[in-house]
């Protein structure tokens, strides 16, 4: 083979590679997976890798976006934007039981993430019977995702545990289970939140406007800035939208995710933005805090993405 | 290299970010991957070491960073100063017990290299999460406590990382300011792992002074080990050799996973390159068909490449219309990999279920799935003192080399040229647990000189002569539930309807062709399978074959069920509950048993596996041996 001269991978390439062959592996292997589309900048990456895995033919398998109603509106918008340059299904799941009972942010706390998101996801998988589902998770985001398998395999009732995860060697996954069970797969677990813009600015892949900075109405509530992104915002006495330039670290239900002050309207702007910021990714959120050090690990155990 | 530490860490980029922006990303696009594991025993200091690579890098975020200190507090086990440990050891029960149980995957950045690092545990019954760090691994940096030198975790982790193929070593002597940084004390240490090492086949290692908890020799030299004269952790870690360069220079090979066809117009097979290199106009060969072609393009998302490399997931297209799919293996023309259906194999346990010789596994090696079955061990290591050791089976964490044979031949590579095409997994058919990790070493003759030879009167022939559909009435259940009594009432009636008929007794077997075989897990496997392959045989004559054994696995009568054309087994279960057939005791068996005369007895020191889903179930309590016999014979009709 002298006629070929070496060529070094970046890490890059190389992580790119290892998510097309996690995907490749999954279509091969489960008989009904889905991708679970969340419109943020993960999903973005996570579903332009499966667009490359599977050229010149569409992704062989549809998007599944578990709607809280919460969501802010510019992620529907490119939700149903992607959906269609993909050309791929878009499902969408709205749990009729956080519907009817009116669970919303303001009044519910934690019950409005486990009812629309954690049962949410559990029911809308159940309901198409999806064997294996996509997730966009990263092991730098948390420490309990840090231990995580690629492939992770779930109980009938989407339970994880962590104590009785199959070993996974060199790239050989094992996607085995029995009728009822499924799996979790992590395409990108080995990115970093760096990786993850990098890729994104290299791809040119088209994210929501609010990882940019803009004028936007917020107001202050316990120390985090809340968008009003629209008229459902319960004012409090007294309270008055103020416009100021901010944008967002991670995106969730609007309500419950703060937005930081900050000028970056460009991609490298955003990057260096996040690189000299001191605060970590997930701290925008409330979900990582609850039951002392442990709040995911639990949170996963009971079939949390 | 700086003379004071911690100054001027390499990889703190921070100044660059802010103030070039497009500069900085530019650097960490052409970044390489380095992919290490730490590994030693508890309390070494692994995940010391990762959180203060991590702290130093700053990929601890100011959050991260008060959180931690409050939690030093708390349950640190550094006093007031911050523990790093803590940073890394995720799970709950983790950080109650103080030890890693699993293995974790952490990130960092030098100007360099982006490093992805497996936090293995050092405790001994996690081995397993070990090799899973290890298989992925570019290197190995095994810690040592200077305080106590080469452990038998120690040993064990190195002959682990050297099994796997790991080629980079790196002996960190931690805790070194506990030592007073002492030269002896480190010379001592090198000098005893140097002798271990040769001895298990480690012809290179660096060693190298550390201390996580303090930062010597991490970034930098450090003041304290002025005797010291090699490089610092992160220096190393920045220049040796990642294993993807190694693979680009070997022949080209790429198991197929998918085969793409979007339209009438295309047909692509998509992979990862697992060796070597691809290019348009190479003339390549599927394995294991043999078939050759030549490529025409090689097809990517972002545009057709000239030449794609070892580690690259791409989808090739050849001139040619030849049967390729997923599980096949697109070679080089010239110099194709083997196709075998018997290796030797080295085996890692994985489960606490140990190995059953005999059972059939499944094996996925790339992205093949066969059906493979391994023999009892030649022998199995002592990782303590690395001799080999004669054994009936492997246990957890237990390795052994052993000849396993799969159903049909695959394309395969002895592992040490090639880790994709050479290093498998088995998983356990009924749990689908991944029980066991294995390297193919070399293939073993049997399979190219043993042929199936065609003969012209067939089954087909032998069932029509027979005026009868040929099966297995296959009854289980346990001892005493009355097998034998109502097999021997069914023949008795197929026998009055004219049909032939043979039965194959438990007991009378055991006589003859399985004399030699006694009451273990592996012998009453192998039992079930001869006595599988037997009814096989009597099938393919055209009889009708009634066996009575407990076969009281449920991987074994689905092995039966396997070999048996479909719906000619049928699974007759027994049941009868274990008080009742214990009642009865005709062979004074239980009692025996019972009275710890008897070992391996199913039902009492032996477990039974019940039929999920028998084609028929007798019930022996409420209906008499003629009665059960009856509703065999109704729910068998019509016979032919």
């Amino acid at each position: 083979m002298s006629d070929v001269s070496r060529q070094t991978l970046t890490h890059l390439q190389r992580l790119e590679a290892e998510a097309i062959h996690i995907i490749r592996e999954v279509v091969a292997e489960a008989e009904n997976p889905v991708m679970l589309y969340s419109v943020g900048k993960d999903s973005a990456v996570m579903l332009h890798l499966a667009r490359k895995a599977f050229y010149p033919s569409p992704p062989p398998f549809p998007l599944l976006h578990v709607d809280t109603t919460w969501k802010f509106q510019e992620m529907y918008k490119l939700r149903d934007k992607m959906a269609e340059l993909s050309g791929m299904e878009l499902l969408v799941y709205q749990n009729p039981e956080a519907a009817e009972r009116g669970i919303n942010p303001f009044d519910h706390g934690a019950l409005h993430t486990d009812m629309w998101k954690t049962e949410g996801l559990k029911q809308g998988l159940d309901k198409w019977n999806f064997d294996a589902a996509f997730g966009g998770a990263r092991r730098d985001e948390e420490k309990s995702r840090a231990k995580e398998r690629i492939f992770s395999f779930r109980t009938a009732s989407h339970g994880w545990d962590p104590k009785s995860q199959r070993p996974e060697l060199w790239n050989l996954y094992n996607a085995r289970k029995n009728k009822g069970e499924s799996i979790r797969v992590f395409p990108i677990s080995n990115w970093t939140e760096l990786d993850v813009w990098q890729y994104i600015h290299l791809n040119d892949i088209p994210i929501v406007p609010l990882y940019f900075a803009d004028e936007r109405p917020v107001v202050e509530r316990d120390g985090m800035l809340v968008m009003v992104d629209d008229d459902r915002f319960p004012l409090r006495e007294g309270e008055v939208p103020m416009m100021k330039s901010v944008r967002f670290r991670t995106l969730g239900c609007y309500p419950l995710t703060g937005a930081v002050e900050s000028t970056a309207k460009t991609l490298p702007e955003v990057i260096q933005e996040t690189l000299l910021t001191t605060t970590s990714e997930r701290q925008g959120r409330a979900i990582d805090k609850d039951s002392g050090g442990a709040g995911m690990e639990v949170k996963k155990q009971q079939g949390y993405f | 290299m700086s003379d004071t530490q911690n100054t001027d860490p390499v990889y703190v980029t921070e100044a660059l970010i802010a103030e070039d922006i497009d500069a900085y990303l530019d650097q960490h696009q052409h970044k390489t991957m380095l992919r290490f594991i730490t590994c030693g025993s508890v309390d070494d200091g692994k995940s010391t070491l990762i959180g203060r690579l991590l702290y130093d890098s700053k990929m601890i975020f100011e959050d991260q960073l008060d959180a931690l200190t409050a939690d030093s507090k708390k349950v640190g086990t550094q006093g007031q100063e911050i523990d790093f440990a803590l940073l890394v050891d995720g799970l709950a029960a983790e950080r109650e017990q103080g030890i890693t149980i699993d293995v974790a995957y952490r990130f960092f950045n030098t100007e360099k290299r982006k490093f992805i690092v497996a936090d293995c545990p050092g405790h001994e019954q996690y081995t397993r999460n070990m090799i899973t760090g290890a298989s992925t691994a570019d290197l190995a940096c095994i810690l040592i406590d200077a305080r106590k030198g080469v452990l038998v975790q120690t040993r064990r982790h190195s002959y682990l990382c050297h099994l796997i193929g790991i080629k980079n070593i790196v002996l960190a002597v931690n805790k070194m300011d506990l030592v007073d940084y002492s030269q002896d004390v480190f010379d001592k240490i090198v000098a005893d792992y140097t002798e271990f090492a040769k001895s298990i086949g480690i012809e290179n290692f660096t060693a190298m002074p550390i201390s996580g908890f303090k930062g010597d020799n991490i970034i930098g030299a450090s003041e304290n080990t002025p005797w010291y004269k090699g490089p610092n952790l992160i220096e190393h870690l920045e220049t040796v050799e990642v294993l993807t360069a190694e693979d680009q220079s070997k022949p080209f090979r790429m198991p197929v996973q998918w085969v793409n066809r979007p339209n009438l117009d295309f047909r692509g097979f998509s992979g990862l390159i697992a060796t070597g290199s691809v290019k348009p106009g190479d003339a390549i060969r599927v394995l294991p068909s043999g078939k050759t072609s030549t490529v025409t393009k090689v097809v990517t998302m972002d545009g057709e490449l000239d030449s794609a490399v070892a580690g690259q997931s791409v989808t090739v297209c050849f001139a040619d219309e030849i049967d390729c799919s997923r599980g096949d293996v697109i070679s080089v023309s010239d110099t194709p990999p083997q196709v075998a259906d018997q290796f030797e194999s080295t085996i890692v346990w994985l489960n606490d279920d140990p190995m059953h010789v005999g059972r059939a596994y499944w094996l996925k090696l790339g992205t093949q799935m066969v059906s493979a079955t391994v023999q009892q061990p030649k022998y199995a290591f002592n990782v303590n003192t690395m001799e080999h050791v004669a054994v009936k089976t492997l246990e957890l964490n237990a390795i052994g080399v052993a000849t396993l044979s799969t159903d049909k031949p695959i394309v395969f590579e002895p592992y040490a040229d090639n880790r994709s095409l050479g290093g498998f997994i088995l998983i356990d058919k009924i749990t689908n647990a991944t029980v066991a990790a294995g390297m193919l070493q070399f293939s073993l003759r049997r399979a190219q000189n043993v042929h199936w030879q065609a003969t012209d009167i067939d089954r087909a022939e032998h069932a029509r002569l027979k005026n009868q559909t040929p099966k297995v009435l296959w009854f289980t259940g346990l001892s005493g539930s009355g097998k034998s009594t109502i097999a021997n009432e069914v023949e008795k009636s197929l026998n009055l309807m004219n049909r032939h008929t043979f039965l194959l007794d438990g007991d009378n077997v055991r006589h003859g062709l399985n004399k030699d075989l006694g009451f273990t897990e592996a012998d009453r496997i192998e039992n079930i399978r001869r006595v599988g392959e037997v009814a096989k045989l009597m099938v393919d004559a055209g009889l009708i074959v009634l066996t009575a054994f407990i076969s009281p696995y449920r991987a074994e009568r689905e092995m039966v069920r396997k070999l048996i054309p479909e719906g000619e087994f049928i699974e007759i279960f027994v049941d009868t509950p274990l008080e009742v057939a214990e009642a009865r005791d005709v062979k004074g068996l239980y009692k025996k048993a019972r009275a710890g005369d008897l070992k391996n007895f199913t039902g009492i020191d032996s477990p039974y596996e019940a039929p999920i889903n028998p084609e028929i179930r007798v019930n022996t309590v409420e209906m008499t041996p003629q009665e059960a016999a009856a509703h065999i014979i109704r729910q068998l009709m019509p016979l032919k």
